[in-house]
């Protein structure tokens, strides 16, 4: 039988740099940082005057719909290579990428309510307090941020682009179960190369309000309700005893900002402003952001519920 | 975690697969689709991390539903089976690995008869009268070599399966709250419930 390729399906198709992550990992010793390149360089030469060549080469592929391509380091394990200098802490490189999150997304009955906490941390050291997790894809279609924040933010960015060339090329806009295999299927292109991402595409489309989880290890799932981050299980029980699919939009919102706000209590690695998005059939809206600080404070003086 | 059991006879072949996707210590789904129909008589049951198992069987599936609008006939189960391995021994010693260990039940519509193919992730196929993937495979295994014979009817092997889950939910430490059962036959794929099934 003839088949279709199968390992890299979205590479099929391609002729010559139909391979491209692979080789790349083979063929490329030169930069561990991951230096953006369009093509798979095949020297460093050609990769320094890429510049001017790209644009014509690209053209010529028609590359719209071409992945990007990372040099990786030429090992074996790529990602374990990278974890002796990201992760270990007697490591004198000291390049720590930015984890601990807690994200969360629901069905109700007026839509998908989104809530996310703002704290970005590199190993014990609070990086940032004020990074915005919800990725806004389109007017229809949300990305949440968690693991690495380069990577979600590269990666959710392409995603809206080749979102934004099927709405071209289609007439219509993608549908959420599209968009997120769209994702899945990059970052399994990566898989073992030491990518890290968990997010949520969420939106609203023929088929209705629509949520899917998808992280860097290439898994997809379609679901009513999840929660990524290191706080997640903290904003899985406050969400999972106080829902109810008949919610009203405020009561919704209400419960995934309390979510949040208990897993930042509890997660060192969460915190900041605690930022609620609210999915609706007419494109998904921002609802507030508020300050954990203050939702502490208001709680125990008795507001909200 | 995954826990996957299949139970064959002279014609029907029962599978069993639990309806849970976790990650790391969490729960993401209890409703998840561990089970992928390759063509009407062929049934197959997945196990390994969801994006390996996704990517593989999506990719086999394709080729098989590709091979029939080529050739006017399906491929048997047998075929199927060796085709299966071939791919995934081919992958195994390529780029990348699928970490996939599956269970395919297929029904032989010209030679009239069930089978049922174990494979592991390293490409290891082997017909079995019954089979069982991940840790489900240490309480059920015992209980199948006990009370299976080649004579099983249906509904024995479905007594025989929910004796198989009732041993999983009570012995293994992970909760697996809900699983999918399906019967492959002459008629093709179908659900079934074990909830009536006198033990």
């Amino acid at each position: 039988m003839a088949l279709v390729n199968g390992r890299r399906p979205l590479f099929a198709g391609l002729s010559s740099t139909a391979t491209a992550p692979i080789t790349a990992a083979r063929s490329t010793p030169a930069s561990v940082s991951g230096r953006y390149a369009a093509l798979s360089a095949e020297d460093d030469a050609m990769a320094e005057s890429e510049l001017s060549g790209l644009t014509e080469l690209n053209q010529q592929l028609g590359a719209m719909s071409q992945l990007p391509v990372f040099d990786v380091p030429a090992v074996q394990d790529p990602a374990a290579f990278l974890h002796a200098y990201t992760e270990d802490p007697h490591s004198k490189v000291k390049i720590h990428i930015q984890h601990g999150t807690t994200t969360l997304a629901f069905k109700f009955k007026h839509g998908i309510i989104v809530a996310v906490d703002s704290r970005a941390t590199g190993g014990s050291y609070i990086a940032s307090g004020t990074v915005k997790k919800v990725i806004e894809i389109n007017p229809y279609l949300l990305g949440t941020m968690a693991g690495g924040a380069a990577d979600c933010s590269f990666w959710e960015r392409e995603l809206a682009r080749r979102c934004r060339i099927y709405e071209l090329r289609n007439k219509e806009r993608i549908s959420v179960a599209a968009a997120s295999k769209l994702l899945a299927n990059m970052v399994y292109g990566y898989k073992n190369m030491g990518l890290s991402m968990g997010t949520m595409i969420t939106g609203w489309d023929k088929r209705g309000p629509e949520l899917y989880y998808v992280d860097s290890d290439g898994t997809r799932l379609h679901g009513d309700m999840f929660s990524v981050g290191s706080g997640s299980t903290y904003a899985y029980g406050v969400l999972d005893a106080g829902f109810r699919y008949d919610m009203t939009p405020e009561e919704a919102c209400e419960l995934g900002r309390r979510s949040i706000y208990h897993a930042t209590h509890r997660d060192a690695y969460s915190g900041g402003f605690v930022n609620v998005y609210h999915v609706r059939e007419e494109g998904w809206v921002k609802i507030s952001s508020t300050d954990v600080n203050q939702l502490h404070y208001g709680y125990k003086a008795g507001f909200a519920q | 975690m995954d826990c996957i059991i299949a139970i064959s006879g002279k014609d029907f072949v029962v599978a069993a697969a639990d309806a849970m996707a976790a990650r790391s210590i969490v729960v993401m789904k209890s409703d998840h689709e561990k089970m992928v129909q390759m063509s009407p008589h062929l049934l197959q049951v997945c196990n390994g991390p969801s994006g390996d198992v996704v990517q593989f069987s999506e990719f086999i599936q394709k080729n098989i539903k590709l091979y029939q609008m080529r050739n006017g006939f399906a491929l048997s189960p047998h075929a199927a089976a060796h085709y299966t391995r071939d791919q995934l021994a081919r992958a195994l010693r390529s780029s990348g690995a699928y970490q996939v260990n599956l269970l395919l039940a297929g029904y032989d519509t010209i030679n009239k008869q069930a089978e049922l193919y174990f494979m592991d992730y390293l490409a290891a196929l082997v017909k079995v009268p019954f089979g069982a993937h991940g840790y489900a495979s240490h309480f059920v295994l015992s209980l199948l070599d006990r009370y299976y014979t080649p004579e099983v009817t249906l509904d024995e092997a479905l007594r025989l399966m929910k004796m198989c889950i009732a041993e999983v939910q009570k012995r293994l430490v992970i909760n697996l709250p809900k699983f999918t059962v399906r019967v492959v036959d002459a008629q093709g794929t179908r659900d079934v419930t074990l909830d009536d099934v006198q033990e």
